[in-house]
């Protein structure tokens, strides 16, 4: 159903790190579910809109108007690594 | 070997002048310290929820009406998933298969689409070198985050980097002029990105294309591609491949740099925003933001062409709407002069002096009133000062302001009246310059001017030219 | 004490009003009880009613609540069960937990639940499972396993929870209270930290239907912060009805299946007799589709977790691991030890199902799959006022015994999938007890009702009669009725 590889590939998108043991226990229980799930698969659904949310609203929008925002020591109270006032994080090697 | 064509299509984000963020309260800022400007909405805490901008769907709309867009009649959001420290949420609120803005024209590029988004936050590199490559982390700033962009995707319609910047000038004008952005590019409120390809002449297929990201000058954004077409050019004649990636170009050095990234190519997973409902544009929005257009650099360059002004100060006018309300008040405290004369000063004599005086702004911003301009130009057209005087008089009065009568008065700048004392001068320097006359004579009429001079410096630039050379004439 | 402790939180309410009971003292009485937890089913508890600001009364005049974990309290400790938000104490207060503050309701605690309500048993949360009031060996259902544990065994009144696909019914008929899943939209999502926006919806869990016609008439309303939200017209009265007149109650053919407990199902059945003696009428109605209910809810659910999930990276809050290494290096080591195995498997489905190549077979058809349900049930209202189903398809659950065969935990939300998709509200009370599988204490067993959006006066009217006319009054660890 879905195989070692692709485990790996989708774990990678998803910035997850995945032992050893948990990629075989993926595999298998990815693929148990996805059995499950791929009844719909074979469903002839030709023509039928497909639903997003079922609230039937448009144009819910927000008046342009300024509200408060955080002091800086709380929006940054929680940061594992505050420095200068910003938010550090490790530097991306190459993007 | 055929010649090869270029082809260039340009992808522009457009940061959007709304007070607030694009679905947050958050007040806008350039230049602030960071951090300043978050809430958990735009920090993404958990269990927060986007509500959108109002006025940001208004200025999308604005942008689309402007660009000539089909508008859809019901779009939707995306999210964009990615991980990245400049991407709170890891999604990226954006428009993916109905954009709000189709299909459009701008000059002679089709306009492929426009759509809303929200901008990412803003990453320092720190470290030893300062670039992203070796250094050891980054200070991230959401001060930006949220902020609303809309996205205008063109057709590959662009065949050289000198049009692709020109094209883009024109885009910048149109959408400063709609005053939705502050459209400046090294603020980053207006970003070009451009699409670059090479084919053989007249082939109908497309190459590969490589993205130039972020040139944050018009002048950049030509070099860049004038350089990257340089280097594809090259490289297919030499029988090699153009390989697909995004590339940073470097002004200082002229380089190009691939920014491609080791892992897959990329997966944002799109798929519709739950969290928000549909945008649907209703009969009124889209009256009021049509009404709300004001008038464009295109139809102005017509109107202007229609009037008399010629196509060249027509479209400096169109540029500068500021100087051209101005004009157009000028135009309608003139009278009955015509707008072709009145254009050349405004844009010519009026635009030098205020040059030379270094008064920042243009003459919309001036002392010199619209009335008072349209007052000289008539004194002019009277022959009650002379077109060297009225540069004079119009110096001062961008230092001074006021109505040209005192000035002309204080500074006796009149137009010399009595044609006796004038007919007395012209006498005068014929006898002042017994050589110029002679070559006159022979046929010489160049020669004229030297005894022109003599009778505009002992007048001091009050003598009417028109009067002063018939004087002469008469009497060679 | 324990007399103040057995009256309804209406009961409660009006005799506060009415000025015959004490709110410090009544607040007091519950804040130690709730400190006598001994199912683990308080994450955080409010002990002396001072120590956060940001949920402080003004004026406690209505009884005081227990919080699932999923709801962001400013100051307050906030976790979804997660130990990637351990420690976490966010900048704001949800607008659910902010109505029940202006209305008068003293916080106690926040409730245990399955981590960021992945799950149907309460045993996915970082801080341990919570256990059943009725049998310490078993599960309380989840993923508000805390919120239903809490009310069914003394240590709060009422409880708030959320439901994506039967959250709130499951666990609430797993320990035998009424847990009440509002309409899509009826109750603002602000601040209730997404698992799958699409479905997740906060509702009551309570001793009675009463309760959760009070609850609900505080918790809805239209919320500028969630555009998604559109409250309840004209609000929610307490309920009154005495019988079931003129009231059609559809069975679906497609769930009459026999492959769940017969214990279950003759709770089931004599529930529907009971609708019967009652004055209702019980018919046939058909749900084709809602057979793959199931199979949609596991794609959509487990890909909108996959990108709600994607914010817990280690940058601006919450557990950080990995530091010393590359950003790639830190979100993988933040996320993998910070999300536990039913997280990072449902994250996994759903990031596959939205993956390039894989998007329409999976979320593109389960989204049509989705349209078809919803299509079903407006069929079937049609015909018949409700639908019914047992909540569950059997009695809670030994601890342990799901937790290797995922697929057969996800199949136990087969009764109350459907509804969530359609976005129609629905309700579990309490029919009364059955023994499991294998024997051994006496277990409740919820009955399900579903009405149309936005009919939920309608469906507590009904739920309404129907509580009274069952009688239930057992209690966990208590004779039988
Ligand atoms: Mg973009
Ligand atoms: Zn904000």
């Amino acid at each position: 159903m879905i195989e070692r590889d692709q485990v790996l590939h989708v774990a990678r998108l998803a910035r997850l790190r995945l032992s050893e043991e948990e990629v075989e226990t993926m595999v298998g229980e990815l693929s148990g579910i996805l059995e499950h799930v791929d009844r719909i698969g074979s469903l002839d659904l030709e023509g039928v809109e497909p639903t997003s949310h079922v609230v039937a609203l448009e144009n819910v929008l927000r008046a342009d108007e300024p509200r408060p925002s955080l002091p800086r020591d709380v929006a940054l109270a929680s940061a594992p690594e505050p420095q200068d006032g910003a938010f550090r994080a490790p530097s991306p090697q190459a993007e | 070997m055929p010649e090869l064509e270029a082809v260039i299509g340009l992808e522009i984000h457009v940061q959007l002048a709304t007070k607030t963020k694009m679905f947050c309260g958050c007040e806008l800022s350039f230049g602030d310290e960071p951090n300043v400007h978050t809430c958990p909405i735009c920090l993404a805490h958990p269990g927060v929820l986007p509500v959108p901008n109002e006025q940001a769907i208004r200025y999308a709309l604005q942008i689309g009406l402007a660009l000539g867009c089909e508008i859809a009649p019901r779009s939707i959001f995306h999210r964009k998933n990615y991980f990245y420290p400049d991407s709170p949420k890891a999604y990226q609120i954006s428009q993916y298969d109905i954009p709000i803005c189709g299909a459009g024209r701008l000059g002679d590029v089709r306009i492929h689409r426009a759509h809303l988004e929200e901008d990412a936050a803003k990453m320092v590199h720190v470290g030893s070198s300062g670039r992203i490559h070796g250094s050891g982390a980054s200070l991230v700033d959401f001060n930006r985050g949220g902020t609303p962009l809309v996205e205008i995707v063109t057709e590959p319609d662009l065949r050289g980097a000198p049009e692709a910047a020109e094209w883009a000038r024109l885009l910048r004008e149109t959408v400063r002029q709609l005053g939705v952005s502050d459209v400046n590019m090294e603020e980053g409120s207006l970003r070009v990105d451009a699409n670059v390809s090479v084919r053989p002449a007249g082939s109908e297929e497309l190459g590969t294309k490589t993205e130039l990201k972020n040139m944050n000058s018009f002048r950049f954004l030509q070099r860049g591609v004038e350089a990257e077409l340089a280097r594809q050019r090259e490289l297919v004649e030499a029988g090699g491949t153009v390989e697909q990636e995004t590339l940073h170009f470097d002004p200082a050095s002229g380089s190009l740099t691939s920014l491609r990234s080791k892992e897959e190519a990329h997966d944002y997973r799109y798929f519709p925003e739950p969290d928000l409902v549909s945008l649907a544009p209703t009969e009124e929005m889209l009256r009021e933001a049509r009404e709300s257009l004001p008038e464009l650099p295109a139809a102005r360059i017509e109107r202007y062409k229609a009037i008399g002004v010629p196509a060249d100060v027509a479209l400096t006018l169109a540029t500068d709407p500021r100087t051209a309300g101005y004009f157009e008040n000028v135009v309608e405290a003139a009278g009955g002069i015509e707008p072709r004369v009145l254009a050349n000063w405004v844009t010519g004599e009026l635009a030098a002096a205020l040059r030379q005086a270094e008064v920042d702004g243009g003459a919309a911003d001036s002392r010199v009133s619209p009335g008072a301009m349209a007052a000289l130009v008539r004194m002019v057209g009277e022959k009650k000062i002379s077109h060297g005087s009225a540069k004079i008089v119009l110096a001062a009065m961008v230092l001074e302001g006021g109505d040209p009568e005192p000035i002309v008065e204080r500074e006796g700048l009149a137009q010399m009246s009595d044609s006796g004392e004038l007919e007395a001068i012209v006498e005068q320097a014929m006898a002042d310059n017994p050589d110029a006359v002679a070559r006159v004579r022979e046929g010489n009429d160049k020669a004229i001017g030297a005894i022109v001079g003599a009778v505009m410096r002992e007048t001091k630039g009050r003598a009417d030219g028109g009067e002063v050379n018939r004087l002469l004439r008469e009497r060679l | 004490m324990t007399d103040l402790l057995s009256l309804t939180a209406l009961e409660a309410h009006e005799a506060m009003v009415a000025g015959d009971l004490g709110a410090e003292e009544y607040t007091a009485a519950w804040r130690e009880a709730a400190g006598g937890d001994e199912l683990n089913a308080y994450l955080w508890r409010d002990e002396g009613g001072k120590e956060a600001a940001a949920i402080a009364v003004e004026r406690d005049c209505v009884a005081p609540i227990a919080v699932k974990d999923i709801f962001t309290t400013e100051g307050v400790p906030t976790t979804a069960g997660s130990r990637i938000l351990e420690g976490y104490r966010p900048p704001y207060t949800s607008s659910a937990v902010r109505k029940l503050v202006e209305a008068g309701a003293p916080i106690l605690g926040k409730t245990n639940m399955d981590e960021f309500a992945m799950g149907s048993s309460n045993e996915n949360s970082a801080y341990g499972p919570v256990l059943n009031p009725w049998d310490r060996e078993r599960v309380p259902g989840g993923s508000s396993g805390g919120s239903a544990a809490v009310v069914a065994g003394g240590l709060a009144p009422w409880a708030i929870g959320t439901d994506t696909g039967g959250s709130i019914r499951q666990p609430a008929a797993f320990c035998g209270i009424v847990g009440l899943k509002p309409t899509y939209g009826a109750i603002s999502r602000y601040g209730m930290i997404a698992f799958a926006s699409s479905l997740d919806q906060c509702g009551p869990l309570t001793r009675t239907v009463s309760d959760a016609a009070l609850l609900l008439g505080i918790l809805q309303g239209k919320d500028p912060c969630d555009s998604t939200s559109v409250g309840i017209e004209g609000g929610i009265a307490l309920p009154g009805r005495e019988d079931l007149s003129g009231l059609r109650f559809g069975v679906p053919a497609e769930l009459r299946g026999d492959d769940y407990d017969s214990d279950v199902r003759a709770v089931f059945e004599k529930t529907l007799r009971k609708i019967e003696e009652l004055g209702g009428e019980v018919a046939e109605v058909s749900l084709p589709s809602s057979e793959h209910g199931i199979s949609a809810y596991y794609v959509i659910a487990p890909a909108e977790a996959s990108s709600n999930l994607a914010r817990y990276d280690g940058v601006r809050y919450g557990m950080r691991a990995g530091g010393d290494g590359d950003l790639v290096e830190m979100y993988e080591a933040t996320r993998s030890e910070g999300f536990g195995p039913e997280v990072k498997r449902r994250i996994m489905l759903g990031t596959y199902a939205l993956s390039s190549g894989y998007y329409e077979a999976y979320y593109g058809q389960a989204q049509k799959v989705r349209t078809r349900i919803a299509e079903d049930f407006s069929g079937a209202f049609g015909t018949v006022d409700f639908v019914v189903t047992p909540t569950a398809p059997s009695v809670a659950f030994g601890l342990g015994e799901k937790t290797d065969d995922p697929l057969a935990m996800y199949l136990n939300d087969f009764f109350t999938v459907p509804m969530s998709l359609a976005g129609i509200p629905a309700i579990s009370i309490p029919a009364g007890l059955a023994e499991p599988e294998g024997g051994g204490t006496r277990l409740p067993v919820g009955f399900q009702i579903a009405s149309p959006a936005f009919s939920e006066q309608k469906l507590l009217d009904a739920a309404y009669a129907l509580e009274q006319g069952i009688g239930f009054d057992a209690r966990p660890g208590g004779a039988d009725a």
